[in-house]
């Protein structure tokens, strides 16, 4: 197993997986992606690219498709971004 | 920064792979620009098997990977967003290969965190979601359910069925196909060992979810009866749907959600081409088989292009029996309730689209599809469950930042 890589989630760190993408790393610890316009909490659907519901800031870019980003160790990730 | 190629291709699944091995071979510069982040497409996902691995490997085409192609500038030049930058890509032929994706349909739950589609959660997994232990149920409808649950299964996920939603009497010219073809014979075998581990069941469809205590409580239709079963995921996709979005952009002719390409995969647009799930959802050997008649065609190799055709066809006579073999029933129609969210990026619920006919009129006042994903969910959704034509596309593709934009000009 290669080691894994550390995210900062939220201000928080978080060892995930190397090689995981940043959708599938919030899946795997339970973090809801976005809430959607009317507040209901939404995480990876497609998991290629087309649902958008994986929507999440990315080292202060907004609006980042998770499932299309490798985590990389100390990628900034803020979830509702 | 404007870059250019003689031959550009959107899509690096095997259709692309394919066209621009081809075309490369052939001589030509080709450039090749795929969102995710690695070349290999939905059934590969940057693994590609021998003899395509050292095919790419020695075409060494220079590729864009996290590359979004979200328009043109003009009609010889693509617009492409690359981490929150807009390149241009000027090209003298386009082979677009974006193949396809999943439909989901709209049941009351499908909204919750740990619904997924059923490529969708395989996918999520071969990118690293850890599924050890977890209960998952995968329902939807044609031979991808199989198949993902079959890998689900092998990363320790615990399958706790298979609901597929055609009649095995539906499906009865499909299994004879694949009966019928040894290549596929030993693919057959394997995913029918793993889902030995399982319940596969035709007939069976999903008809609400909802979140009790920490796990998804999923009601599922079994003939005559209904069963509610606990599970962590339910991944759950209706067949797939070509991406015809991108051709369209660019003018192509789209019939039936099919790209409209003669025998050489030429559109209706002179100097685009179009390979793979767009043009009919057919499978891998058919998407490498028009991926190289693109390609040669593309490079100018007639001859080399028309010699890639049987794989083509075989692959269009099997797309035809899928349809068949998988086409949804009619109660589908009504899982969803006037409560149910349609359009998952603005919050739009069925009942508030009562009264529409069109979709383009549902979109002006109900901002139904003008969100995130612009309509690539909710629009195919709609299609089925309320009869509404598609509207047409609009560029951008995806939401692209107005600073991508402005600095683009
Ligand atoms: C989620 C999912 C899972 C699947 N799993 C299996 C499986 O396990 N087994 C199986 O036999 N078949 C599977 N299939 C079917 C399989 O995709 C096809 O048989 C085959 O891979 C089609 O090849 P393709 O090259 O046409 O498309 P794809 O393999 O889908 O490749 C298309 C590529 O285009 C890229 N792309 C699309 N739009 C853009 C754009 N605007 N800009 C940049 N890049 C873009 C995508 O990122 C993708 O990499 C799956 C399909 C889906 C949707
Ligand atoms: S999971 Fe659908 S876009 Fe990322």
């Amino acid at each position: 197993m290669p080691e894994p890589v550390t995210i900062i989630l939220n201000g928080e760190r978080r060892p995930v997986a190397a090689g995981s993408s940043v959708a599938a790393a919030l899946l795997t610890m339970g973090v809801a992606a976005r809430r959607s316009v009317s507040g209901e909490e939404r995480s990876a659907v497609c998991g290629m690219g087309i649902c958008e519901e994986c929507r999440v800031m990315v080292d202060g870019r907004a609006g980042v498709r998770g499932c299309l980003v490798t985590c990389r160790d100390g990628m900034e990730v803020r979830t509702n971004g | 920064m404007a870059e250019r190629a003689e031959i550009v291709v959107v899509g690096a699944g095997p259709a692309g792979i394919a066209a621009a091995c081809a075309a490369r071979e052939c001589g030509r510069s080709v450039r090749v620009v795929d969102e995710n982040p690695h070349a290999g497409g939905q059934i590969w996902r940057g693994e590609l098997p021998q003899p395509w691995r050292t095919r790419w490997e020695q075409a060494a085409v220079p590729m864009q990977a996290g590359a979004t192609a979200f328009g043109f500038a003009g009609e010889q030049t693509l617009l492409v967003e690359c981490e929150g930058r807009a390149m241009e890509i000027a090209f003298e032929r386009l082979i677009v290969a974006t193949g396809a994706r999943e439909r989901l349909l709209p049941f009351p739950g499908w909204t919750l965190p740990g619904v997924t589609g059923a490529g969708g959660l395989q996918a999520l997994m071969k990118s690293g979601l850890d599924l050890a232990g977890r209960r998952v149920v995968v329902a939807g409808s044609g031979p991808l359910l199989a198949e993902a649950g079959a890998s689900l299964l092998a990363a320790g996920a615990l399958v706790a069925i298979v609901a597929e939603q055609a009649s095995f009497r539906q499906m009865i010219p499909f299994l004879g196909r694949i009966a019928a073809r040894r290549g596929k014979w030993t693919q057959a075998l394997r995913i029918a060992s793993a889902l030995r581990k399982t319940r596969y069941r035709a007939g069976a469809w999903p008809l609400s979810v909802e979140r009790r205590d920490g796990a998804l409580s999923v009601t599922l239709r079994l003939g005559p009866r209904r069963e509610v079963i606990e599970c962590d995921y339910l991944a759950c996709g209706f067949g797939l749907l070509g991406n015809t979005e991108l051709a369209q952009l660019a003018g192509c002719q789209v019939v039936n959600g099919c790209v409209v390409v003669d025998e050489h995969q030429r559109t209706s647009v002179l100097g685009i081409y179009c390979a793979g799930e767009p043009v009919g959802i057919a499978g891998v050997e058919s998407a490498l088989a028009q991926g190289l008649t693109a390609g040669y065609h593309a490079a100018g190799r007639e001859d080399l292009a028309t010699a890639c055709t049987p794989g083509r066809d075989r692959g269009r006579r099997f797309q035809r029996v899928l349809a068949e073999a998988f086409a949804l029933r009619p109660e589908l129609k009504e899982l969803a309730t006037p409560d149910t969210i349609i359009c998952r990026c603005e919050d739009v619920r069925l009942g508030e689209l009562a009264g529409f006919l069109t979709w383009r009129e549902a979109k002006l006042h109900t901002r139904c599809g003008m969100g995130a994903c612009q309509g690539r969910v909710c629009g195919a959704a709609l299609e089925f469950v309320a009869g509404m034509p598609a509207a047409s596309v609009r560029p951008p593709l995806v939401p692209v930042s107005v600073g991508v934009l402005a600095g683009e000009q």
